[in-house]
């Protein structure tokens, strides 16, 4: 067993900044009751100005007059916890979220991904693109790569002797001992790991417990881990808290630009895609706004998920200011990708026919792409429809090439006739009956047209196509 | 300049641009399927991967029968064809008889500029064979845009206009106008790779 570990020292802030318009502002998380509120992360700008986490509100504000502070959000701060374990299930099927912290078993994972040096990359990348700090190590037990991730990063511990040795210099605090154990521990002297691990084990059992004795064991590997093993949650639900009320959809991309990048690595982690998302867009004091976003077929590509989306945003009336934007996908169904022909002809930057099919949609509008395929009804008008083909054989008589939507009245000189007439009697079952005599006729201009008159007249001329 | 240089090293090097290289050189063409045509035309036939503009007098004249051997050669390839914004109504009985199989073709509706948007990302996008589009009130910046994405696609373009933009200048490599009285013919008035022909090209559409 390997497993990596990447521990998330700065989760809350970076959860907050990964969508915040200005980063750069002096930026605190406040928690705690009314009269005793302190700063539980802070970003560069706070720290470079001297306040730091644990801080009181009042001696931040003694330091620096204007920054900005948002409530610490416990739940929202699991919930990325959650999101990252879902990103990190791409590359194991074993991931366990520890505090502050994920695990996944990689042993098996190399073999497809790389040695740990290419796997170690991959999972920085991935962090790194989604805006999170991270320190990041493997040990064969998730305790032993979370203790690693702080004093080795970047290091795999391999062997069960090679963990002894590494552990061997480690402080006791850093282990995750209660702090009634650690106390007790230096109070007896022992202050790294090498000295206590060179300790009789009923000895320490007797003395701290057989909690302290559990830790130990998990941590060498010696007992089970111990810990629950991630499932991703089959719904997708993200939202993003406008720092202002936005009134034009143009100050919705950038928030909306990141749900779809989050949504897309969500998919891929999983190995799923979408093809119905909703976008919801909240108003104070009256119902939130809801876009639906139907595609053709499941998708999970984050560049085409946000031009569709964007889209539809963009061709939105805003009813009233928007307060918060959320992005929610309850059916993910697998992902199929398109297979691609080995020596495909296309040019190397084309983009495939659905691709080009969902940009259409999106901004012409759900029904602007379509098929027209025969039907098995005489009438011309009902001739064909939009959907999958009634019949194969086509028509015996000569058929335009253009129809009008509506018969109009064939103006000018009486045309000559070229062919007909064609005697069209039907539809007597419904409420469209016809009798008419179809023509092919040539006008004035020299244009073939296909007219028809009433039933056995040869007048009163109706135009209902072109010959193209 | 007493250096002599050989002619042949410096064609292989590209330097000199000869005339005839883009009719009968890189350019493929599509046979239009009407011989007459293909006679007058440099390459012998509608040029591959750019914008061929027809010009109308009125419609209903045959403008689709004069496409027809090509669009139903290019309905069997992989690659649809897509109809933006069309006048009217493609029957698909008459489209049928023309030889052209529907299950390629994809019809797109649009209005003014998004019609010219929608033509300019089926071509740019290399997913379609080719590309009919009936611009309306449309300069020669708008057109170049659809000859450059024809290109950057690898796709056919057709536009249709009325027989008066003959007076606007248009960066088709391809024009070619469609006359219907008094006898009906087709006249080149541009084609790129050679001199258009000066006389009417006597053609029966409806024969």
């Amino acid at each position: 067993m390997l497993w990596a570990c990447f521990t998330l020292p700065n989760l809350a802030m970076d959860a907050v900044l990964r969508s915040h318009p200005d980063p750069d502002r002096p930026l605190v998380l406040l928690d705690g009751h009314a009269h005793d509120r302190h700063l539980v992360a802070v970003n560069v700008a706070a720290r470079q100005a001297g306040l730091y986490a644990g801080q009181k509100l009042a001696t931040a504000q003694a330091l620096l007059a204007d920054f900005e502070m948002r409530p610490y959000d416990a739940a929202a701060t699991a919930g990325w916890l959650r999101f990252l374990a879902a990103l990190a299930y791409q590359f194991s099927a074993e991931v366990c979220l520890m505090p502050g912290a994920i695990a996944l078993e990689i042993s098996h994972s190399q073999r497809l991904f790389g040695a740990w040096p290419q796997l170690f990359e991959r999972l920085q990348q991935l962090l790194q693109a989604q805006g999170f700090q991270h320190r990041l190590a493997a040990a064969p037990t998730p305790q032993a790569a979370a203790v690693m991730a702080a004093e080795r990063p970047l290091q795999a511990v391999t062997g069960r002797g090679e963990l002894h040795a590494a552990l061997r210099g480690v402080a006791v605090e850093r282990i995750g001992f209660s702090g009634n154990t650690c106390a007790r521990l230096k109070a007896m002297g022992l202050r790294t790991m090498g000295q206590v691990l060179q300790m009789d084990r009923s000895h320490l059992q007797r003395r701290f417990g057989q909690d302290m004795v559990s830790l130990l064991a998990k941590l060498l590997g010696e007992a089970p881990d111990g810990l629950e093993r991630f499932r991703p949650a089959d719904v997708f639900d993200h939202h993003v808290e406008l720092s202002h009320e936005v009134e034009n959809t143009g100050a919705l991309i950038f928030p909306l630009r990141r749900l779809t990048q989050d949504l897309a690595s969500y998919l891929a982690g999983r190995d799923g895609g979408v093809q119905h998302f909703v976008l919801c867009l909240d108003h104070h004091g009256r119902p939130a706004t809801r876009l639906d976003i139907r595609l053709l077929a499941p998708e999970r590509d984050a560049a085409m998920l946000f031009e569709t989306a964007r889209g539809r945003l963009e061709a939105l009336q805003l009813p009233a200011p928007v307060l918060d934007l959320r992005l929610k996908a309850r059916h993910l169904p697998p992902f199929v990708p398109e297979g691609r022909d080995l020596f495909d002809t296309r040019p190397a930057h084309a983009i495939p026919m659905a691709q080009l099919r969902e940009r259409l949609r999106a901004r012409l509008g759900d029904e602007a792409i379509y098929r027209l395929a025969p039907t098995v009804d005489p009438r011309p008008e009902r001739a064909q429809h939009k959907g999958p083909a009634d019949t194969v054989q086509t028509a015996p008589q000569p058929r335009p090439s253009w129809l009008l939507t509506q018969p109009v009245p064939l103006r000018g000189a009486p045309p000559r006739i070229l062919a007909g007439p064609e005697r069209m009697e039907t539809g007597w079952w419904d409420e469209g009956g016809i009798r008419r005599d179809y023509y092919l006729v040539q006008t004035a201009d020299g244009q073939r047209a296909w007219a028809f008159c009433p039933s056995g007249e040869a007048d009163g001329w109706m135009l209902h196509g072109w010959f193209a | 300049m007493s250096a002599v240089l050989a002619l042949a090293p410096l064609l292989e090097a590209r330097q000199v641009w000869k005339g005839k290289t883009a009719a009968n050189g890189t350019g493929s063409h599509q046979p239009t399927g009407w011989p007459a045509l293909d006679s007058v035309l440099p390459g012998g036939g509608w040029p591959d991967a750019a914008l061929s503009e027809v010009l109308l007098p009125v419609d209903g004249v045959g403008e689709l029968r004069l496409l027809a051997p090509a669009l139903a050669r290019l309905s069997q390839t992989t690659r649809p064809i897509a109809v933006v914004a069309p006048p009217y109504v493609p029957c698909v009985a008459g489209w049928q008889q023309l030889g052209i199989a529907m299950q390629q073709v994809e019809i797109i509706q649009a209005q003014g500029s998004d019609a010219l948007w929608a033509a300019e990302q089926c071509l740019r996008s290399g997913s379609c064979s080719a590309v009919l589009a009936w611009p309306q009130q449309v300069d020669d910046r708008v057109l170049r845009k659809l000859q450059v994405a024809a290109g950057t696609g690898q796709a056919q373009a057709w536009v249709f206009r009325d027989r008066h933009c003959l007076r606007q200048p248009s960066p088709a490599a391809l024009r070619v106008e469609l006359v219907s009285q008094p006898t009906p013919g087709i006249r080149v008035h541009k084609c790129r790779g050679a001199h258009a022909p000066a006389t009417l090209i006597a053609l029966d559409l409806f024969g």
